[in-house]
């Protein structure tokens, strides 16, 4: 515990000596792929609504791991097979692509995707119970093994990621348009249900090929707080993105450089910063809204007292 | 931004329908209705609950399939034309943890529906510049400078209603299509917003065709109404349509339309779809 808190001169050192090891050096540079992913991808699926089938489809990929390495195949055939399909049926719900969605997000498919989630997840213990073995590899599934990551495994990750990260700004302004207001986004003839299909699919890649290393749990911990802390700081889509990749990429360094010092895991460290950041970001907007709302007469105060005269 | 093709002439009709029928779930919503929007005319849609303005307006925009009958809007199909129409949904309002800036909103009408991102500030350039002039504009035309920056689920109903106009007016359309768009405000900006409308047909030369639960607010504004019934529609000047002769023949059933001291008018006696369905 002593190396990171010291800080000043010795904070160099200690950077340099954790670089020094080779799995350090890849837990980052793979911790920073999925920063970026998840950073980007939790942007819109925050504006979305979509959190909760965010998170389904982060961890359906474990009962899908545990499946495939059950019956003998690799967990990564597991992981993709199970989030894509869990993808596409989350996409085929009809309340995903009904045709007056609500405006600035969607939000009613949610039992549905919480019974097959539960569902998924039972079959995952299944699956693991089944196949004795494999009973040590179960926190790994879940909270990910960063320190064991490959080169090939780098490499992987970072070809999922590019492809994710181009769809996603190919996507761009019909994904943005179609997720705060689909009616007027398809009446302008953008195809909402396509895009909506499309978004969840780069969702499920990033997910699978995120979850492999961090394990599900943090992956859904990367996507939903740094987003969500974005957020509540701006209400620019650009800059909110870009500062939602941002906290993403800080709280994996600063996570992953405590754990390596500490005995704690990195899913713990990643989590509680990104939660601290999290919890100030919120502080900070009920200051500023109760500022704005302390404020007196603002044309808006005028108006306001008109409406309830 | 080539908003304005080179070979699109004003046309003589911005919409037509003849003879249209619309069937949904099975059953018929409405039937033979016909219609006629001229360039810079000022059209409401008016009709009991669930007679189908919001359908007639679907249709025209190419959202839903027609069963019988024919639609031209613009001089071609429907849905073909759509960037040239600025279109408001009926509506709740924004989730009031949307946290996305008025501006943006408005923004999306402009290029929201091109493939990739634009390029911010200065990297976009002269097109960047056009666009981020014109949102101004639109904004500046509906009076809502004062709160566009800020997101727009803190915002009231009759702010969030502006700024979707300017969204709806930010492409310079030849047809503006509104689904209620003085619902859930006040008296004041329910006047506000009907004046806004006329000076953007007027000034601008934009065919308007409104759907309003009352009449009143829009009334001297109009050129044209039309009344839905699930029989049919009747069309034509106010003061032509809206008569207990007119209703009453249209619905079937005895119709009164009251003029009180302020020239407002009422409806009294016309049945709401349940009661039409029954019969
Ligand atoms: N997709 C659909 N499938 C089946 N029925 C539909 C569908 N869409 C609309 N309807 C029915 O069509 C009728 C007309 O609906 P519409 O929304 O056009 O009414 P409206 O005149 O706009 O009513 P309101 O004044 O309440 O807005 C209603 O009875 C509605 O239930
Ligand atoms: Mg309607």
């Amino acid at each position: 515990m002593s190396g990171f808190s010291i800080g000043g001169l010795d904070l160099v050192g200690d950077v340099e000596h954790l670089l020094s090891y080779h799995f350090m050096l890849n837990a980052l540079r793979a911790g920073t792929i999925v920063a970026v992913l998840a950073g980007a991808i939790g942007y819109f699926m925050v504006l979305r609504r979509q959190s909760f089938a965010g998170h389904t489809l982060a961890v359906i990929g474990f009962p899908g791991a545990a499946g495939a390495t059950w019956l003998g195949l690799s967990a990564s055939l597991g992981y993709y097979g199970f989030c894509l399909a869990g993808a596409l049926a989350i996409a085929a719900l009809p309340a995903a692509g009904r045709l007056t969605a609500g405006l600035g997000g969607y939000g009613d498919e949610s039992a549905v995707i919480g019974t097959v989630q539960a569902f998924a997840l039972a079959c995952g213990f299944l699956f693991v119970s089944l196949y004795k073995g494999f009973l040590s590899g179960l926190t790994g599934l879940l909270f990910g093994s960063i320190t064991g990551v490959s080169d090939g495994q780098v490499l992987a990750l970072l070809v999922a990621g590019a492809g994710c990260l181009l769809a996603l700004l190919a996507l761009g302004r019909p994904l943005l348009f179609s997720s705060i207001d689909s009616d007027v986004a398809r009446a302008r003839g953008v195809p909402v249900r396509l895009v909506g299909t499309a978004f969840l699919l780069v969702l499920a890649v990033a997910a699978a090929g995120a979850s492999q290393i961090t394990g599900s749990l943090l992956v859904f911990a990367l996507l939903v707080t740094p987003a969500a802390t974005a957020s509540r700081l701006t209400a620019r889509p650009l800059p909110g993105l870009l500062l939602s990749v941002l906290i993403a990429v800080a709280v994996t360094w600063l996570g992953e450089g405590i754990a390596f010092y500490s005995p704690y895991p990195i899913g713990f460290w990643v989590t509680t910063l990104a939660f601290s950041s999290f919890l100030l970001a919120t502080g900070y907007r009920h200051g500023i809204d109760r500022l704005g709302r302390r404020r007196p007469a603002t044309p808006r105060g005028e108006r306001r007292g008109e409406v309830a005269a | 931004m080539s908003e304005q093709l080179p070979d699109a002439g004003p046309p003589a009709e911005v919409l037509e329908l003849a003879g249209v029928t619309v069937r949904a779930g099975g059953r018929v919503i409405f039937s033979d209705v016909s219609l006629r929007v001229r360039p810079g005319e000022f059209v409401a849609v008016l009709g009991p609950n669930g007679v189908g303005k919001s359908t007639l307006l679907k249709a025209v925009l190419g959202l839903l399939p027609i069963a019988d009958g024919r639609i031209r809007v613009l001089g071609a199909e429907p849905g073909r034309h759509n960037s040239r129409i600025g279109y408001l949904p009926q509506r709740r309002a924004f989730d009031p943890a949307t946290r996305i800036r008025g501006v943006d909103v408005v923004r999306m009408g402009w290029d929201g529906d091109r493939w990739g991102v634009a390029l911010p500030g200065r990297l976009g350039g002269r097109a960047g510049r056009q666009a981020r002039d014109r949102v101004h504009e639109v904004i500046a035309l509906v009076g809502a400078e004062g709160y566009a920056t800020r997101p727009i689920g803190q915002l009231s109903g009759g702010e969030q209603q502006r700024l979707l106009i300017a969204q709806a007016l930010i492409r310079r359309p030849d047809l503006l299509v509104l689904d209620e768009p003085l619902d859930s405000l006040d008296v004041t900006n329910q006047a506000a917003v009907s004046a806004l409308v006329q000076t953007v047909c007027r000034s601008h030369g934009v065919a308007v065709l409104l759907v309003a639960h009352d009449v009143n607010p829009i009334l001297p504004y109009l050129d044209q109404v039309i009344y839905l019934a699930h029989g049919g529609a009747v069309m034509g000047p106010p003061e032509q349509v809206i008569t207990s002769d007119t209703l009453s023949m249209l619905y079937g059933t005895a119709v009164d339309v009251l003029r009180d001291r302020t020239g407002r008018l009422v409806v009294v006696g016309q049945p709401d779809s349940h009661a039409e369905h029954r019969s």
